[in-house]
């Protein structure tokens, strides 16, 4: 007699990622509505669809939501959107669970522009924006060339290495100028904590196109993603062009992180936990992952913006504060399921 | 049937009593190499300052020679702050090596343990609530990192703590105390804001012997601890079930590995600052220098140590008058030599 050996049998783990997105979708658009809504004054539904839909120039609710919290809440949207999808893309690209979309030395080289710019006398949020964005596009091209060797483009080790070498290398020098110069320090203290708060409609237009085109190329870089996932040499023998795949993913990065961190300081850590949790929701696919993330992504910064503008009525808390306060505990307890930690 | 045994090239057999293995050549090379710079960057550094020693009385007063008066600058001023140098760089670097095997990725260092970043709240907490006379910030950051460390480690553990799990759990534990020292940062008066800032840079510039004696005595006893961990680290580097295969008694291992490098990091924090960016940089440095599949551990610490003492002397000379961190300095003379060893190797690779 042969005994028929069974596998032992395990409750599959079932992911519903039609219905994980439209959840999603329908989260978004419940955190803008209460971010338009909510603040040091509270304002009902009918107000809002009037100051948006029939706006009377002078009723203080159509003030309120056109010149304050639309332009924030948008501008939340476009940033929660492009932290969510780099952070996928990054880790994709690198194969690490500890990338963010800071890593390719975004953050560091903005950061570094950014106080450059405040010792020339730039002042205004508003004015920081180009000096972030060259900084952070010139660090992330620096890292790309060091780790690509003469062919073939770099590895997810190489690219992990040398942005974390440049990061920390720029951010050194960003310190070093910071030590001696309070009245810098005084400055660059709150545009490094990460916030919403003080950007107007401007802002949100300037960074709108790169964040668009971001996403864009982020959703055309997912089916190829998957396969570098394998391996390069699969990815290669699968007919994937390696290189090409890798230059795609990485200017997506640079585009939503890169924009996103030039309009509002380095909120980085939200590209970095809202992955894995998207991870938990939809599996390693990154056709579903990347535009879960991204809505994940929105979802998580707009309610961490509404808990700012809440806790410390009428004053605010930072956003990234907030992030850690907030966002950071829901994580945990994520990571913490059965089915919470779904491996790269 | 005689069975052949392969000895991997580039290993040579060494045997002390009842415990033998090989070891690589250039790992001994790299070593010896390292020792030496770093001996000759410790008498330099004892020796250069406000008031120049000759090299040579340094050596002769470290041996127990000398006139009183260069007693007093080589013993009690300046040896405590390059031992405290040296000690740093090693603990971190060896806690940076432990982290990278255990939690197979390059980009993991205590930060990911929760202690750096448990430290750094702890220590300015006290300086933004104005309690460091109290209890002291060297005192507040351990009990931070480790405080910090052993929630991660409860967090994380569910019938056993899985190594991926841990990690995620780290990043988020500590991005709550970075979100803390933030929030201390926002809402300090800018003098203590400079103050936390400062230590947030890491120095070893006020070490005394009150610093040095607990350190030294930490990594006296963690070292050793760290170099018997090496048997199982060389399976822990592969998945979990393969461990497991190999014989080792997974839990137990991983929770001694964990508790070895939040140990040495904890004692490294609380005596200089988050002088971070050396756990991370040297393990791969010497990784790259000796060859093999993980971070090597003697070879990492005597790098550590060479990093750190080295950088400290170039932030106390390099401005007049002025004193840079050595946190910054580590990242400035690490980071291009890392950099420079990735492009190297992909040349040669490719």
């Amino acid at each position: 007699m042969v005994a028929t050996v069974r596998p032992a049998r395990r409750a599959p783990v079932t992911r519903n990622r039609m219905g994980a997105l439209i959840a999603l979708v329908v989260a978004v658009f419940l955190a803008f509505v209460l971010s338009l809504a909510l603040g040091a004054q509270t304002l009902s539904p009918a107000e809002i669809w009037h100051a948006v839909i029939a706006p009377d120039p002078g009723s203080p609710a159509t003030a309120i939501v056109r010149d304050l919290r639309l332009p924030r809440t948008v501008l939340g949207l476009l940033i929660g959107l492009a932290l969510g999808a780099a952070g996928a893309l990054m880790q994709g690209h690198t194969r690490n669970p500890l990338a963010d979309p800071g890593l390719l030395g975004i953050s560091a080289g903005a950061s570094f522009a950014v106080v450059i710019a405040i010792q020339f006398g730039v002042t205004g949020l508003t004015g920081y924006i180009w000096f972030a964005f060259a900084g952070a596009l010139l660090a992330s091209l620096a890292v790309f060339s060091i780790a690509a060797g003469r062919r073939g483009g770099p590895t997810p080790v190489t690219l992990a290495l040398a942005g974390m070498a440049i990061s920390a290398l720029l951010s050194s020098f960003t310190q070093s100028m910071l030590i001696s110069d309070d009245a810098s320090l005084n400055v660059f203290r709150f545009w490094v904590v990460g916030s919403l708060s003080g950007r107007g409609t401007e802002v949100a237009v300037e960074v709108a196109p790169f964040i668009a085109a971001g996403l864009i190329l982020a959703l055309a870089n997912a089916p190829a993603l998957n396969a570098l996932g394998l391996g390069d040499d699969v990815a290669r023998a699968l007919g994937q062009r390696v290189l090409a795949a890798r230059t795609v993913g990485v200017t997506a990065v640079v585009l939503l992180a890169g924009a996103a961190t030039a309009a509002c300081g380095p909120i980085a850590f939200l590209g970095l936990i809202v992955p894995h949790a998207a991870r938990a929701l939809t599996g390693p696919d990154h056709r579903w992952l990347i535009p879960c993330s991204a809505l994940a992504g929105a979802a998580t910064l707009l309610v961490a913006d509404v808990i700012g503008r809440l806790v410390v009525r009428p004053a605010e808390l930072q956003t990234g504060i907030v992030l850690a306060a907030v966002g950071a505990p829901f994580f945990i307890l994520l990571v913490r399921r059965r089915a919470g930690v779904v491996k790269l | 049937m005689t069975a052949t045994l392969v000895r991997p090239p580039g290993r040579r057999p060494v045997a002390a009593g009842p415990i033998g293995g090989t070891v690589s050549v250039r790992s001994v090379v790299v070593g010896l190499a390292g020792l030496v710079a770093t001996a000759a960057v410790a008498v330099f550094s004892i020796s250069h300052g406000s008031f120049t020693i000759p090299p040579g009385d340094v050596v002769d007063t470290l041996l127990g020679g000398g006139t009183a008066a260069q007693k007093l600058i080589v013993l009690d001023l300046r040896l405590p702050r390059i031992l405290a140098a040296l000690l740093v760089g090693a603990a971190l670097a060896v806690s940076g090596a432990l982290t990278q095997t255990f939690a197979r990725n390059p980009l993991a260092s205590p930060d990911v343990l929760g202690v750096t970043n448990g430290a750094s709240l702890g220590a300015v907490a006290v300086i933004v609530l104005g309690g460091s006379s109290v209890i002291g910030v060297p005192l507040a950051a351990l009990a931070g990192g480790l405080i910090t460390a052993t929630i991660v480690y409860v967090l994380a553990w569910r019938r056993g703590v899985d190594g991926y799990r841990l990690v995620l759990i780290g990043i988020g534990v500590g991005e709550i105390a970075i979100g803390g020292v933030n929030w201390f940062l926002v809402r300090a008066e800018i003098i203590d804001a400079t103050r936390a800032t400062i230590w947030l840079n890491g120095s070893v510039a006020g070490a005394d012997w009150d610093q040095v004696r607990p350190l030294s005595t930490a990594l006296v006893v963690l070292l050793p601890l760290a170099v018997a961990t090496a048997f199982t680290l060389q399976a822990l580097q592969f998945e979990d079930d393969v461990a497991r295969a190999l014989g080792v008694r997974l839990q137990l291992a991983q929770a001694a590995v964990v508790l070895t490098a939040v140990a040495l990091a904890a004692a490294a924090v609380s005596a200089a600052g988050p002088i971070e960016f050396v756990a991370f940089v040297v393990p791969q440095i010497a990784l790259r220098l000796c060859g093999g599949s993980r971070p090597p551990l003697v070879v990492s610490a005597v790098l550590g140590a060479l990093l750190v003492s080295g950088a400290d002397l170039v932030a106390r000379t390099a401005l007049p008058g002025r004193e840079l961190p050595v946190g910054l300095v580590t990242a400035i003379v690490g980071a291009p030599y890392l950099l420079w060893l990735l492009v190297r190797t992909n040349r040669r690779t490719t």
